[in-house]
């Protein structure tokens, strides 16, 4: 059973970072001001549910803080302690440290230090007019737990709920006078049992009392009938004996007493000791002093060898929602995760959070499915190669593809996850932030619902991460500052995610104080990043604060690091084959924007020779193709043509030449690809000529060979040959064709 | 033919820990994540024995045990509640709904099955 529990609590803490959430946004919730029921009773029930299962793995840190957590939750939802900012804050405060104790559970490390978190606690509890001042006694469980000599940790620590002097289930705890006990030998237990009326309501059945006592040796010796009415006057619902049952001396007197657990109150239960010698004094339940006992701690009966299993750092489980599915045609890309979602717009469906059901799935497994489909949409348009469109038909191969399709959608949904858990981190972040710098910053987040492939969102957080705490750091000013510039003293950070051409776009915006160009170019001149004389445009000026070893921090704050951040956040961002831009506006605020790549779809290509190569230009860029007219292309510089279009000009690239393979064909013999580009608007690409049009299997290139920029990836072709993808976005924003290094080729 | 437990509880670490440890012991079981969704498992069921959380979305396990305690079927169905909860008022609270026993969180397996045979044998 070792390895189901391992299993279990492997789910328990899935269940945390979802309970977390759910706490979270409910505590975020009430922070901006709607402390509705619903949402209280949420976050209640989140933290509730956490204490539930820490207690049965035996992370008494986390029972105990949990549990204090719980108890000023329980009061806030009583309507005992009114929910007031002040309350709100340190209920957030509190919730950080249940994170840290969830997290030093899951990873075995050092329960947190919260002594003075559970002192606020305690303050609230307190000062709110809870009605006993006193905290409620821990539960058993919450006592240390020591490991005995074989290195066994107890867990599930059995609380039968032996205290409380006034306990409706019946149970009385019972003072057994034991002074006596050098009188003689005990010769065994003597009980009376007189169920009372209504005994038997409840699905309740006396009668297993006895039962359980004669299971244990013992012998009914006497029954009182005196109560028992005339037979007219007799309820059969009702009880009247009561019973006289002798024990061997050798039954556990907490035994005995266990089996009068689920008693109905008000009934006779008299447990009580005869000496061989001399008769103890007895008392019985209803003259007992109600101390309750110190019950010690048994050997416990569920044990396993390691109870702090350090579990696979994983976010929370598959929180598979599952995407729309629809098999449009139309669209271009693979697979359309839900986009940008206006979140906001129904904040009340977003507040009445339910837990989603979930099965764990070994990541692998996925992958490996993942890859089957994949295979299976190559051979597919293997088959559609061979066959005629005649035959095609009569095997009924286009239901095949579109079947091939839908798989496909649904694997890539299945690691799809909403980006929120990447987002997740955010707002504790901010609050550490904040407290930090004595910025004020609000956080404003949309399209947290855009799913994104696990892999992706297991990878951008480290980016993610610096680029928040530059904006604190470096973009939000200070509220003197703001106001003096004539701002609201909070600064906003927008976190946003969407769907757009096949990639997934996050940006982080800031309205702080934006890019100080003069500073940052007179620093990369100090750093000898550029030259002095140096011709820079504004965003070229930018994105130096990306360069390797640049730092415009005077003093070195200990939150965006050593002036490392930025590089790294891009060489982040580039190895996951996406792309960082950077656009400020002095006194607006700056935007950083990572472009990612859905990591394996299949796309919609367009299969253009150049030369003997043919390569994939995805279709969801391509607005329109033009056969070229004498005269229609023209150089505007050695370097640099363009294409007039309908009285408009557009620039032209020669991407035969930009990879380096000479075509010195004409632009008439050419055909120009007319893309539309995130940043550089419609843009001609001039190729030789076009093939066909088909779906293609991108497959990472990065696995083999370093990032190209300029390519997104590879792809099999239905007769076996590669081609390469072209990653429109970065071919186009290259500038003209000298300016294109083949970096990645050349390494 | 072994008893068969419904059990009730949102958290799926309880469900399984319970489902875990009362299959070891013979029992059968099936479970719901809520109050609705348990009165919903109760009626196709047929459980010998009701084992319930308190707090739960939708409908908590007062209502759920009020509820199932309306259906004459279920007058002498055993309920036990199984809550972290230990407090007087809501255990009172829970016997005036109709419940059998209390048992507090975090249980302890054979404990649990012990209890569970004091009101299903």
């Amino acid at each position: 059973m070792s390895d189901e529990l391992d299993e279990i609590q492997a789910i328990f803490f899935e269940e945390c970072v979802e309970g977390l959430a759910v706490a979270e946004e409910g505590l975020s919730a009430m922070a901006a001001g709607d402390t509705s029921a619903s949402v209280i009773a949420g976050v209640f029930r989140a933290v509730h549910s956490i204490k539930g299962g820490s207690g049965a793995f035996g992370h008494t840190a986390l029972l105990g803080f949990s549990h204090r957590f719980e108890n000023v939750l329980d009061e806030v939802r009583a309507e005992r302690i009114a929910p007031t900012p002040e309350v709100t804050q340190c209920l957030l405060g509190a919730f950080d440290i249940l994170s840290d104790h969830v997290s030093a559970a899951q990873h075995g490390a050092d329960a947190p230090d919260d002594g003075h978190m559970l002192e606020q606690l305690d303050a609230i509890l307190a000062g709110g007019g809870a009605p006993a001042a006193a905290p409620e006694p821990e539960p058993v469980a919450a006592a240390p737990v020591e490991a005995d000599e074989f290195g066994f940790t107890p867990v599930a620590v059995v609380d039968l709920d032996f205290g409380g002097d006034a306990d409706p289930f019946g149970f009385e705890p019972v003072a057994v006078a034991l002074d006596d006990f050098d009188a003689g030998e005990p010769a065994g237990w003597t009980v009376r049992f007189g169920p009372s009326r209504g005994a038997m309501a409840n699905g309740a059945e006396p009668l297993l009392v006895i039962r359980e006592l004669e299971s244990m040796g013992g012998e009914v010796t006497a029954v009182d009938t005196e109560a028992l009415p005339p037979l007219a006057e007799l309820d059969p619902e009702d009880s009247y004996f009561v019973w006289t049952v002798a024990l061997p001396a050798s039954v556990d007197e907490r035994d005995i007493r266990d089996c009068f657990d689920f008693v109905a109150p008000d009934s006779l239960i008299e447990v009580t000791q005869a000496q061989v010698a001399a008769p103890a004094p007895v008392e019985t339940v209803a003259a007992a002093a109600a101390e309750p006992e110190e019950i010690p701690f048994e050997p416990i009966a569920v044990v396993f060898d390691d109870v702090v299993v350090p579990l696979p750092v994983e976010p929370a489980p598959a929180a598979v929602a599952p995407a729309p599915q629809k098999a449009d045609a139309a669209k271009p890309e693979a697979s359309k995760p839900e986009a940008a979602k206006p979140e906001a717009a129904k904040p009340e469906a977003k507040h009445a959070v339910e837990v989603a059901q979930t099965i764990r799935v070994d990541l692998g497994k996925l992958d490996q499915l993942l890859n089957l489909v994949g295979e299976l949409v190559i051979r597919g348009s293997i088959l559609s190669d061979r066959l005629s469109p005649a035959d095609q038909e009569r095997v009924e191969l286009p239901e095949l593809s579109r079947l091939t399709r839908q798989i496909q959608d649904n694997v890539m949904s299945l690691r799809a996850q909403p980006i929120k858990q990447a987002f997740s981190r955010v707002p504790r972040m901010l609050r550490d932030l904040s407290a930090e710098t004595g910025k004020k910053v609000i956080l404003e987040t949309t399209g947290e619902m855009t799913e994104v492939d696990k892999g992706v969102i297991e990878k951008i957080g480290d980016p993610l991460t610096h680029m928040i705490r530059n904006a604190v750091d470096h973009g939000i000013e200070s509220p003197e500052d703001r106001i003096a510039a004539g701002k609201s003293p909070e600064g906003t950070i927008y976190l946003s995610a969407e769907q757009k051409g096949g990639r997934i776009l996050v940006k982080v915006r800031d309205d702080g104080r934006g890019i100080n160009r003069e500073r940052v170019r007179a620093i990369a001149v100090t750093r000898g990043i550029i030259a002095a004389d140096a011709q820079l445009s504004d965003e070229e000026i930018d994105s130096l604060i990306c360069a390797p070893g640049f730092s415009t921090a005077e003093t070195i704050s200990n939150i965006s690091g050593r002036g490392v951040g930025m590089d790294v956040v891009r060489s982040n961002v580039e190895a996951l084959g996406g792309r960082l831009e950077i656009v400020s506006v002095p006194g607006e605020g700056t935007t950083f924007s990572m472009a990612l790549p859905l990591t394996l779809a299949i796309l919609d290509g367009m299969i253009v020779r150049l030369g003997d190569q043919r390569f994939v230009v995805p279709l969801a860029n391509v607005i329109e193709t033009v056969q070229p007219e004498p005269g229609q292309v023209q150089a505007t510089s050695p370097t640099s043509e363009v294409i007039e279009l309908r009285g408009q000009y557009l620039p032209v690239r020669r991407v035969g030449e930009m990879f380096g393979m000479r075509s010195e064909r004409p632009a008439e013999d050419s055909l120009v690809i007319i893309v539309e580009s995130e940043t550089a608007g419609h843009v001609g690409l001039m190729v030789d000529t076009i093939d066909n049009r088909r779906e293609v299997v991108l497959k990472s290139l990065e696995d083999n060979l370093h990032p190209i920029r300029g390519l997104g990836g590879a792809t099999i072709l239905g007769d076996g040959a590669i081609a390469l993808i072209f990653d429109v976005d970065a071919l186009v924003a290259t500038g003209g064709a000298s300016k294109f290094a083949l970096k990645g080729l050349a390494a | 033919m072994s008893k068969l437990i419904l059990t009730v509880d949102d958290s799926a670490t309880i469900r399984m820990l319970l489902k875990a440890s009362l299959t070891a012991q013979g029992f059968r079981i099936e479970s719901a994540n809520d109050g609705e969704h348990g009165l919903e498992r109760m009626h196709e069921v047929k459980p010998d024995l009701l084992i319930t959380d308190i707090n739960m979305p939708k409908m908590d396990g007062f209502e759920l045990i009020e509820a199932v305690r309306k259906t004459a079927e279920f007058k002498g169905t055993p309920i036990l509640v199984l809550s972290t909860e230990f407090s007087d008022e809501k255990k009172t609270r829970a016997r005036e709904a109709g419940a059998t026993g209390w048992i507090t969180k975090p249980f302890d397996a054979d404990r649990l099955g012990a209890a569970i045979r004091r009101v299903c044998p």
